[in-house]
């Protein structure tokens, strides 16, 4: 145990002191805040562009009046006395971005309406122009057909359901993409984390290989010992870093009010010019992670980012012992452990979509897929068996692994300049010892 | 008593036998040559003395009780052929966290890699990593390594090679220090008259059996083939004698091997009747290299695989 503990420090130790360590869990923080700050820039800048867009409306479908919807900064102008030809040659220069030509239009089938721009004009606009027309077409219809417009927008609906979670603490209002945002993100989280710790400890093997250690270590400390302690001290860079991260970006949020004063109120300002539906889309969203178990994602991020770890770095260190030193060798014999972890990621991706199916179930409680597929799902509240299941097969699992690992582990660290197979791998693994 | 008791150790691998049958016993205080060619089992009998392996068969005994792999690694230091260190730790953390793996206590592992750094001039080197170290440099460090925690028993794997004469000579007295302090020494090399320099006590192995065991004098006595060198101010122009025969000549001195029953001095009383003066007269005891090839030669080079039914 105390031997675990000694070499458990090492590995801990060389690693945070690293200058790289301090780097990349410093920059990392830092590059996000400045992605949202980007995004965030841009989403206020964008709505003040306002758009000059010359109407050539041969047609009057619009009756001289377009009734521009909320937060399209664009302005409409109509011109006269011009035909399509002759103003096409000037909207340019006129300081227009784009001249809308409609003809003279068959209400049953209005064919023949144009955009005309020098460059390719976005969706968002061409999607906001495209409503615009549509809405006096329909007017048109209507009058044709005798409908009062007023008398149809009295009549027509436009719901909104509200799901509610009945749970033991009253009701919650569900957002389902909240719920899948968070489902995802963590099911992501967990996924790079046993993809990069994974291969931390592999190298960390291979170093030991490579520069000839690992004999002098072993024949101080089980080979088993030497295992553990590099797996679970590489497994507390993992959660020292995280750690780090969260303090900084809870600072972050604390700081960055007080040197942009502005900025939130800027947000909820150009938040509120948007068109109706999402003036509260902070408030939903909100209202969204309220409805989500958080304690209980919290935990099952906690146990499956170790029980995921355990098990992956455990596989890690047995291929890193059997690498001699060539790269590429390395890269062959990770590839069917990589193929566990690709294939739950994919699970994960159906099972934010569908958390009941049969599929999304297995994955989540086959111990080599669970840790990134039942994180997908913990959103979605499953059912209480399915993760205590889950939790016991991943434990089992770890404990399965670790067993037959160790035993390739113990072999491949003292094996020299020989290429070692997944064959030969299996045969120390199953042989008793 | 001996310090090491190894009896009957066997050890299979799939496709050999790395360790057949190997018994010998060690002195405490001895240094101890572990010979044999390539792939003859050496690291593999090393590896099961220091508790690596598991042996298959057999007993091994450390101060007369069964050798316990997981309590017993403090009394054992190994320098292992293959050997390195980690490079981008500091030196003297390195050193510390190996003395401490073997056991002891930080404070403790600290003092006593100083001690060792300034006895071997070490001390600016606690700050430096190991890859700023020259190969010779290394080697120094990992042998500081090996016997800083005063283990019982060392055994040191080809623990020259890198080394330039002064430090090998530094590393030989250590050696030799270490020995009469009464720590046992088990010393695996190729170089033949690093052995007869050091060893008291050699055994060679070959195809996982040991085919030789004894003091090094003893055994240059059981393969001496009775050979003299004589020194003559003159040779005679003629002579033969039942006594011995001529195997070589050179200026002054002939090489002879004496007939079975006869004696030193009947063949200088026979140049003495022939009035020539002998000026010098040394038996020529094999060395070890002869011996080595003379055991081994004839087995192929390279050891065969061989199907094992155990």
């Amino acid at each position: 145990m105390n031997k675990i503990w000694l070499v458990l420090q090492r590995e801990y130790l060389t690693r945070v002191k690293k200058r790289s360590f301090l780097l990349t869990t410093i920059l990392v923080p830092l590059i996000i805040i400045g992605f949202y700050a980007a995004i965030i820039a841009i989403s206020i800048s964008g709505s003040t562009n306002s758009q000059k867009i010359a109407v050539l409306d041969e047609d009057s479908l619009f009756n001289g009046k377009i009734s521009v919807p909320n937060g399209d900064q664009a302005n409409y102008t109509f011109i006269q006395n011009e035909t399509e030809q002759s103003f096409k040659e000037k909207y340019k220069t006129l300081g227009y971005s784009s001249f809308l030509y409609v003809p003279k239009l068959n209400i049953d089938k209005p064919l023949g309406i144009k955009l005309h721009s020098q460059a390719a004009v976005s969706l968002s606009d061409k999607g906001k122009i495209e409503s615009i027309i549509n809405k006096a077409i329909e007017t048109k219809r209507m009058v044709a057909a005798q409908i009062d417009p007023e008398k149809y927008k009295a009549i027509s609906a436009d719901v909104t359901v509200d799901n509610t979670i009945d749970s033991a603490n009253g009701e919650k209002k569900a957002v389902a993409g909240v719920a899948y945002a968070f489902s995802f993100a963590a099911g992501i989280l967990i996924y790079m984390i046993l993809l990069i710790y994974g291969m931390m400890v592999m190298r960390g093997v291979m170093e030991e290989k490579v520069n000839r250690i690992a004999e002098v270590i072993v024949s101080s400390v089980k080979p088993f010992q030497l295992m553990l302690g590099k797996i679970i001290g590489i497994g507390a860079v993992g959660l020292t870093q995280f750690g780090i991260w969260l303090i900084l970006m809870f600072l972050l949020q604390l700081i960055i009010p007080v040197i942009f004063p502005g900025i939130f109120h800027q947000m909820a300002a150009a938040q509120a010019a948007q068109p109706g539906g999402q003036e509260n889309m902070l408030l939903t969203i909100s209202e969204g992670i309220k409805s989500l178990p958080i304690g209980l994602m919290v935990f099952c991020f906690v146990f499956y980012f170790l029980g995921g770890y355990l098990i992956y770095a455990s596989l890690f260190a047995a291929v890193g012992s059997a690498v001699s030193e060539d790269q590429q060798e390395a890269q062959q014999l990770t590839f069917p452990i990589m193929m566990p972890i690709i294939l739950a990621f994919v699970i994960m991706t159906k099972a934010v979509n569908d958390p009941n199916s049969s599929l999304a179930i297995f994955g989540s409680l086959f111990p080599l897929t669970s840790p990134i597929v039942m994180m997908g799902r913990i959103a979605y509240s499953p059912p209480a068996w399915q993760i205590i299941l889950s939790m016991v097969l991943l434990i089992l699992g770890f404990l399965f692994f670790t067993w037959l690992t160790a035993k390739i582990y113990r072999t491949g660290i003292l094996m020299y300049g020989k290429k070692i197979t997944w064959k030969e791998m299996w045969k120390w693994a199953v042989r008793k010892s | 008593m001996n310090l090491l008791e190894v009896k009957n150790l066997k050890k299979y691998f799939a496709t050999q036998k790395a360790v057949d049958d190997i018994s010998f016993g060690l002195r405490k205080g001895s240094i101890f040559g572990l010979l044999g060619p390539n792939g003859a089992g050496k690291t593999t009998l090393i590896r099961m003395i220091t508790g690596i392996f598991y042996p298959d068969e057999g007993e091994i005994l450390l101060n007369g009780k069964t050798f316990d792999p997981i309590n017993d690694v403090g009394q054992i230091g190994y320098m292992p052929e293959e050997r390195g260190l980690y490079k981008k730790m500091k030196i003297g953390e390195q050193a510390v966290y190996l003395a401490q793996l073997k056991g002891l206590s930080k404070a403790e592992a600290v003092a006593k890699v100083k001690e060792w750094f300034i006895k071997f001039e070490m001390q600016s080197w606690w700050n430096k990593k190991v890859e700023d170290l020259s190969k010779g440099m290394g080697q120094k460090l990992q042998f500081v390594t090996t016997v800083l925690h005063e283990p019982k028993l060392i055994i040191l794997d080809e623990p020259f090679s890198g080394l330039d004469p002064v430090n090998s000579n530094l590393i030989k007295d250590e050696i030799n220090n270490l020995a009469k302090k009464g720590a046992t020494i088990i010393f695996s090399t190729h170089r033949m008259e690093q052995v007869e320099e050091i060893c008291d006590h050699i055994i060679l192995v070959n195809k996982g059996k040991k085919i030789l065991d004894g003091s090094v004098n003893e055994v240059k006595q059981q393969f001496k083939e009775n050979l003299y060198s004589i020194g003559l101010e003159q040779i005679p122009v003629s002579f033969s004698s039942s006594h011995f025969e001529v195997i070589g000549k050179k200026d002054n001195s002939l090489v002879i091997k004496i007939g079975n029953g006869f004696r030193p001095n009947d063949v200088l009383q026979y140049f003495i009747q022939q009035n020539a003066n002998v000026v010098s007269f040394n038996e020529m005891l094999p060395s070890l290299s002869d011996i080595f090839i003379k055991l081994v030669e004839g087995t192929p080079l390279a050891r065969q695989f061989q199907s094992v039914t155990a």
